[in-house]
């Protein structure tokens, strides 16, 4: 008998009990549905999250201070923050001695309250040089980025992200007023534009001044001669392992420590994305399992059904064997069943999985990702479901001896 | 009443009788007990022949229906079909021969209720692996042979005792078998229907069908042309 004429049959008793197959259906589809969602939000998570790593600059090394206590263990509190100097960011800048660096920008920042009129807003004050522009991939909406004369003028110049550009100056033009940060005066002059990925990292909440102002007039006293980190910028993605090396190297030598008593610490952009990789892959493994289990208690459902029918349907069983059934007939047409409801389990869970992805992207900020791996992946594995699930029932469907099954009322 | 053979030697026919049973046993174990539910039975059936098997229940003759069907196989003997043995066939093998040798006509119909008139008689065909469109054919060919030809798109649940019957008899035809075996075809239809279905068979015999029709009624075994009856495993001559 070919397999059209199997399917066929399959989906004429399947039609005829139709309530019972749809809710045996239903666990299979809750179960694809469950593990497509708890999958495609940890690869939604995984991908906003190297999106943003990635958007803080490209071919970035990070260097921060290190609150790790030496090893005569004096050091500690405020003495931990000032391991990181300009004499540090001088050296870096040296080609001959991190040649794959391509930019390096220094930075301290602090919190400050921003008075513009009437309106407060805190923020986060960043002191920096004007390569912190290029070497954090940020792009100007309006205005200009301080320059160099700035710098070394210690002008009183502000660069404001999007979030206070909006919350000091709502819809008016801030380039060219003057607004307040702690007892200081100073004249906006740029608009940075908005990076969007605000749900991990606010990078629009923030105002940029060049890093003299900043170490003169607004850095707390005990804290001014030192840094919060250095950005070092790779010449590009190939040599950024080179250049994280360098700036190891030359840091470990210029503060005379070992990497067992650093009193720094190097990362990147790719090591940061690595962890975070290795974060999600363990909360995805985690949630996608327990949405597994219900997968499973949908397969057992499908099997337990599959027995009730075979027992059900032992004198139809009987009567298809008399009319010339062969065992192995009777074993497709129940295994064939069996395929139907968890593939069409699959099916129906790829299709809700598909609309609550939709559905949750906006509720949950973080983008829930159903790739076609996933979605071909489902299918194949509920189909799976069904024909494993069938297995058993339909050898016994099998192996009743006619007479027996002609018997039975 | 024309000849009652009870021995294979004593076919008169010059072809191979169509069943040949010789010294058929079979024999029922349960735990410790062995129940003999057929003991040495002889039995041949010629081509066109209109036999009935009459026995009261529990003389077996619900045994010798199913190895006279091929649904199950004797312990001992040996039965011819047609010519061939079927006495040590496995399954598959039975389940070919049921295909296309016979033709089974059951007390409780055995129809299947979600299908229609049509797809229950075109199922022996599905599995003979006829082709859709021969089986939709033939399949209305039966049903208008046993006159339901304007039922063929009802569900047995539409169709009365009788009419249901005769879908099931259509379904036996349907293959164009070597045997027709009716397992007490009245046993559940009233007086009106079971003439009615009776009536059918004497027909289908007039036509030159071989009929092999199983029962405890008197005036249904009447109808044969030929009666054996059975007792306790053993068949016996006939007559009433």
């Amino acid at each position: 008998m070919p397999l059209s004429e199997t399917i066929r049959t399959a989906l004429r008793a399947l039609n005829a009990r139709r309530l019972r197959s749809l809710l045996t259906v239903l666990g299979i589809l809750i179960g694809i549905t469950a593990v497509m969602l708890t999958v495609g939000l940890g690869q939604g998570a995984q991908t906003a999250i190297t999106g943003q790593i990635n958007s803080l600059g490209s071919n970035l090394i990070v260097v921060s201070p290190s609150f790790q206590s030496s090893s005569s263990g004096i050091r500690g509190g405020g003495t931990a923050a000032t391991t990181l100097t300009l004499a540090d960011v001088e050296m870096l800048n040296q080609k001959s001695i991190v040649p794959d660096a391509s930019a390096v920008a220094p930075v301290s920042s602090t919190s400050a309250t921003l008075v513009h009129l009437s309106t407060n807003w805190t923020s986060t004050v960043v002191g920096t040089t004007p390569e912190w522009a290029s070497v954090r991939a940020q792009k100007l909406e309006t205005g200009r980025f301080f320059s160099a004369a700035d710098l070394n003028n210690n002008a009183p110049v502000a660069v404001i992200g999007s979030t206070v550009a909006t919350q000091l100056f709502s819809t008016s033009s801030p380039i060219g007023s003057t607004i307040r940060i702690g007892t200081e005066d100073f004249a906006v002059i740029g608009v940075l534009a908005a990076t969007g990925t605000s749900s991990f990292i606010d990078q629009d909440n923030q105002v940029v001044v060049p890093l003299t102002t900043y170490q003169g007039r607004l850095a707390p006293s005990a804290t001014a001669g030192s840094l919060t980190a250095v950005y070092v910028q790779a010449s590009s993605a190939k040599t950024l392992s080179a250049a994280y090396s360098e700036v190891q190297n030359a840091l470990l030598n210029a503060h005379r420590v070992t990497s067992a008593n650093q009193d720094f610490t190097v990362s990147t952009n790719a090591s940061l994305v690595g962890v975070a990789t290795t974060l999600t892959n363990v909360l995805t493994a985690l949630l996608g399992g327990i949405a597994g289990i219900s997968l499973l208690v949908g397969a057992i459902g499908v099997m337990n059904i599959m027995l009730v029918s075979v027992s059900e349907r032992v004198r139809e069983i009987g009567l298809r064997k008399a009319l010339g059934a062969t065992p192995a007939v009777i074993r497709r047409q129940f295994l064939v069943e069996a395929a139907i409801l968890g593939l069409l389990g699959g099916l129906l869970g790829v299709g809700l999985g598909m609309l609550g992805a939709l559905a949750l992207t906006p509720v949950l900020q973080i983008p829930v990702e159903i790739s076609w791996t996933a979605t071909a992946l489902a299918l194949t594995v509920s189909l799976a479901i069904g024909v494993l699930a069938g297995v058993y029932p339909a050898s016994r469907a099998a192996r009743l001896a006619p007479i027996d099954a002609l018997r039975s009322e | 009443m024309t000849s009652v053979l009870t021995t294979t030697d004593a076919a008169t026919t010059a072809s191979a009788p169509l069943i040949s049973m010789t010294d058929v046993c079979k024999t029922y174990e349960a735990g410790e007990i062995k129940v003999d539910a057929l003991s040495e039975v002889n039995l041949t059936v010629g081509g066109g022949d209109y036999v009935a098997i009459m026995g009261p229940s529990g003389s077996g003759k619900s045994t010798l229906m199913h190895i006279l069907g091929c649904l199950d196989v004797p312990t001992s003997g040996r039965y011819l079909l047609n010519g061939t043995d079927v006495s040590a066939m496995n399954e598959k093998q039975l389940a070919h021969v049921r295909n296309a040798e016979i033709g089974f006509v059951f007390q409780q119909f055995n129809l299947l209720a979600s299908e229609t008139a049509l797809r229950n008689v075109e199922l022996p065909l599905m599995y003979a692996g006829v082709r859709p469109a021969e089986r939709h054919q033939r399949a209305l060919e039966a049903l208008d042979r046993v006159g339901l030809a304007d039922r063929v798109k009802h569900r047995p649940g539409e169709l009365s005792g009788g009419q249901q019957q005769r879908v099931s008899v259509a379904r036996a035809l349907v293959t164009n078998p070597a045997l027709l075996l009716a397992d007490e075809p009245t046993g559940n239809l009233d007086s009106v229907s079971t003439k009615d279905v009776l009536n059918l068979l004497d027909e289908l015999h007039g036509q030159g069908r071989t009929i092999v029709l199983i029962t405890h009624e008197h005036d249904v075994a009447a109808r044969a042309a030929r009666v054996t009856k059975i007792m306790d495993g053993r068949l016996s001559e006939g007559g009433f």
